[in-house]
């Protein structure tokens, strides 16, 4: 079998900053794009702080940029979820189902991705009134009505960018205060298609039976009355939660599921592994530090790589 | 070969067509399908027209089919058999999971 020099796992812009990195570095690098090609990034809409795009550029746009820039430099893709790693061993392994690569070095940027609900009915009701896209599925609630749960900057970005199409869209956070920036605060305030509903949580979501959503069961979470609303979609921005599945018991990670890395480098605890973007920070979580953290993970592993051939 | 099923065709292309097909509806603002538009292009390319038609239709400029079969997310891929729905996925996956997927359905 064919021993890579460097496996990447992940398609968001710290797994194509390492690829252009390690694609340049002539190591041929092996990309595994994964279950979201292009990563968070593809549900948003116009990126305007990315450097480089004075005028903004649409986050789908810019992934599929990165992708034909790491392609240009012959980074081996490949349009598959890995289902298991084993890094037991010097030669790390990286499993397709019964397909095994084996490589000297893993990058692991399998990133974030956005927290449900966690409800029965929420599963069942996913593309029938329950969306995890606001700006993919906006559009199918023209004058109609929407709730979003949530209280962070992306919960009043969705909100605010829902209001083009809804009748009504109705904030639902369970404390009475947001912790999302001023600004966006402010902007949703003052957007008279926002009505907020505090210290409120979902219960439920209604209509299984009739095969969409009708309606959702609110909780007060001060007073616990729980009442219903007819609603006709239900969107979350309740946070994020890393990808690293796949590395439980093998990877050393944090409380919250993130990969460590040693301070100031993207090493992990296993020699030959380095980890990038958003599964291994909790903190900034941004196309940029995700990038250069991709850009650090592809000159660590060719540093590693000079020194294991000795 | 990569069909374009509109409001005026789907009749005739999907519903009554002899052999399985894959729509899937999109939209050009919608990140998740534009990343999935290279996978059902390749997969369009390499499965046999004989066994399983693959096309797109546009949510925007076909909201009569979209409405008809109740989508209400995007991407949403539909396998029509028949001229019934066999199968739904709905977001975006990568192409080894979409094929094994249509190959299930498609025998």
């Amino acid at each position: 079998m064919e021993t890579r020099d460097v496996i990447i796992i992940g398609s968001g812009p710290a797994g194509w900053t390492a690829a252009i990195y390690a694609a340049r570095a002539d190591l041929k690098p092996v990309l595994f794009e994964g279950p979201e090609p292009g990563g968070q990034l593809t549900t948003t809409t116009e990126v305007e702080n990315f450097p480089g795009f004075p005028k903004g550029i649409l986050g789908p746009e810019l992934m599929a940029n990165m992708r034909e820039q790491a392609k240009r430099f012959e980074t081996e893709i490949i349009s598959d979820k890995v289902t298991a790693v084993d890094f037991s061993s010097s030669l790390l392994k990286v499993m397709v189902g019964d397909t095994v690569y084996e490589s000297k070095t893993v990058i692991v940027s399998t990133g974030a991705t956005a927290r449900r609900l966690g409800l029965d009915s929420e599963k069942a009701l996913y593309g029938k009134g329950v969306s995890a896209c606001a700006t993919c599925d906006g559009f199918f609630f023209k004058n109609k009505n929407v709730i979003i749960v949530g209280g962070g900057d992306s919960a009043m970005e969705e909100a605010n960018f829902l209001t083009r199409f809804a009748a009504k869209v109705y904030l639902v956070h369970r404390r009475d205060a947001f912790r999302a920036s001023k600004v966006m605060q402010e902007r949703t305030f003052a957007n008279p298609k926002i009505e907020v509903i505090w210290n409120t949580a979902v219960e439920d979501i209604l209509g299984t039976e009739v095969g969409h959503v009708t309606g959702v069961k609110l909780k007060d979470t001060v007073s616990g009355v729980v009442r219903e609303m007819a609603i006709d979609g239900v969107f979350a921005a309740i946070g994020h939660e890393p990808n690293t599945a796949l590395f439980k018991g093998i990877l050393d990670l944090d409380e919250k599921g993130y990969i460590k890395t040693v301070p100031g480098s993207t090493r992990t605890n296993v020699p030959g592994v380095f980890a990038a973007g958003d599964v291994q920070d909790a903190k900034y979580r941004q196309a940029i530090s995700a990038a250069g953290t991709g850009c650090m993970a592809a000159l660590e592993a060719e540093k590693f790589l000079a020194e294991s051939a000795g | 070969m990569e069909h374009s099923f509109t409001d005026d065709n789907f009749q005739n292309e999907v519903l009554k067509s002899d052999v399985p097909v894959l729509v899937d509806f999109w939209a050009p603002w919608c990140g998740p399908c534009r990343m999935m538009a290279p996978v059902i292009e390749e997969l369009a390319g390499e499965i046999d027209g004989a066994k399983l038609k693959i096309g797109k239709c546009n949510v925007d400029e076909n909201p009569g089919v979209a409405g008809q079969f109740n989508v209400m997310s995007i991407p949403t891929f539909l396998v029509f058999k028949g001229g019934k729905v066999v199968d739904t996925f709905v977001g975006g996956m990568a192409k080894q999971a979409m094929k094994d997927k249509l190959d299930k359905t498609i025998g």
